[in-house]
């Protein structure tokens, strides 16, 4: 075990607080750039995971022996802890946002073919079959029928994907782009200054639930229906 | 390129970096007793509420929104408030931590466990005469045992994972190989922090593997077929955890 592990608490200190409104206002500037970092790693690595899982999905959904193989492949990048992609990346890649993106996105590409694949298995064989005998072709079908359709699971892949995002962007504070995550660590090396520490963490909650409330506020835009059955 | 590799390789080939108090061998079951630490104490918390919320039928709720809460946390922000409360430094804080993150798969599993027993074989063992805790014990438990070894091992290897960021807060682990890389510098360190990474893997996967057959063994032949996340992952109600976060 470490010396530096197996100290004592630090006594609570009146200067060392939890929280603190001082803390915020003396040091906008440096939250403000982590939030910022933290935004736009989340946004860019969920983005580009979705262009890549929805197209996986349809295609496990089309190809039914690709499915195993997707799921399994995205599956099995799981097991690997994100320190230990980013122990393989840093090096090869550089100390650069781009290391930390690719490794949130290879993160993010599960939970969105999962649920993907689950709202397009959803849809009823008769509406395929329905569309089929109105002349839809394969692409309009997918476009007009089967993804409006699948949206409730793609939107759960989304939100799943973003939330879990969110906190792992703080692992990228190793190669130095870890939005709130530098502002947690670097406020435990510098004496555990507890009110920095809660700031960087009040931060990554606060905005994994605005962007829970974002997705789902998009999925409300895109499927009226669902409200009106609601309603109804 | 390769520069980086061939170092990690030389690194990896000195006996020392095994055998060293900080060593592979050493950090490797200090990583796997944290770990079992944190997944014990998981089991004692997650499995009497998730089989007493599954018994009872309520609690659905409260399960997803545990998941929801621990996936939005972030690791390092437990690992570093813990050490600052009354739990002190050292391996109490860290075990807790990483115990909380594995208590969303042990609930999950425990609770649908014990609500997926077939209804009818409910109502046969209340013909029967069993009273409501034998019907807890002696039917419903049993049969919920591959669902509870499933969720075992999801958070298992979970807990696994996550046992690395323990090195954020110099709480010891195989991490520790790695920040210390990280720490040298990537011109010097570089082959440190791939080993370590390539370390950290293997031990992960092989747990995985050896679970899986635990997983195997402890199911009953009858009940294998039906073993839950085989082939029906895609379909499950709840999402899959986070692991690595």
């Amino acid at each position: 075990m470490d010396p530096s592990v197996g100290w004592a608490a630090p006594a609570d200190d009146p200067r060392n607080p939890w929280f603190s409104w001082e803390y915020l206002r003396q040091n906008k500037e440096f939250l403000t750039t982590a939030l910022q970092q933290h935004v736009s790693l989340t946004v860019t690595s969920v983005l580009v995971a979705a262009a890549i899982a929805i197209p996986l999905a349809v295609l496990a959904d089309r190809v039914s022996r690709l499915s195993g193989p997707i799921l399994a492949s995205s599956g099995v990048l799981y097991t690997i802890p994100s320190l230990a992609l980013f122990a393989l990346l840093g090096p090869l890649l550089g100390l650069k946002p781009r290391t930390v993106e690719i490794g949130l996105v290879l993160y993010a590409l599960l939970a969105i073919v999962r649920n993907s694949l689950v709202g397009l298995r959803q849809v009823p064989a008769d509406v395929r079959d329905a569309a089929r005998g109105m002349g839809y072709g394969s692409l309009a079908m997918l476009w007009r029928i089967e993804l409006p359709l699948a949206l409730p699971g793609i939107i759960t892949g989304l939100r799943i994907a973003t939330v879990s995002t969110v906190a792992l962007v703080t692992v990228g504070q190793i190669v130095g782009f870890g939005g709130f995550g530098n502002v947690i660590i670097t406020g435990f090396n510098f004496n555990y200054y507890k009110p920095q520490i809660m700031a960087g963490t009040i931060g990554c909650l606060g905005l994994a639930l605005t962007f829970d409330l974002i997705i789902i506020g998009i999925g409300k835009l895109l499927m009226p229906w669902a409200r009106r059955r609601r309603a109804a | 390129m390769t520069g980086v590799f061939e170092q990690a390789f030389i690194w990896l080939n000195d006996p020392l970096n095994w055998t060293n108090p900080d060593g592979i061998l050493a950090r490797t079951r200090e990583h796997l007793l944290i770990s079992a630490a944190a997944v014990a104490i998981g089991c004692l918390v997650a499995w009497p509420i998730g089989t007493w919320l599954g018994h009872t039928g309520r609690g659905g709720g409260v399960i997803v929104a545990v998941a929801n809460l621990t996936r939005a946390m972030p690791t390092v922000a437990l690992l570093t408030i813990f050490p600052l409360t009354f739990i002190g430094f050292g391996y109490p804080a860290i075990i807790l931590a990483l115990a909380i993150f594995a208590v969303p798969p042990l609930l999950a599993n425990a609770y649908l466990g014990v609500r997926e027993v077939d209804p009818e074989v409910r109502d046969a063992a209340l013909g029967m005469g069993l009273g409501d805790r034998q019907l807890l014990t002696r039917v419903e438990l049993p049969l919920a045992v591959p669902y509870l070894a499933s969720g075992l091992r999801t958070a298992a290897v979970q807990v696994v994972a996550t046992a690395t960021l323990a090195a954020f807060v110099n709480g010891g682990g195989l991490g520790m190989i790695i920040t210390r890389g990280f720490g040298l510098g990537l011109a010097s360190g570089g082959g440190q922090v791939i080993a370590g990474g390539l370390v950290v893997i293997v031990l992960c996967l092989a747990v995985e593997g050896l679970l899986a057959i635990a997983e195997r063994l402890v199911t009953p032949v009858p009940l294998r077929r039906r073993r839950p996340g085989a082939g029906s992952a895609a379909d499950s109600a709840l999402p899959a955890p986070i692991a690595g976060s």
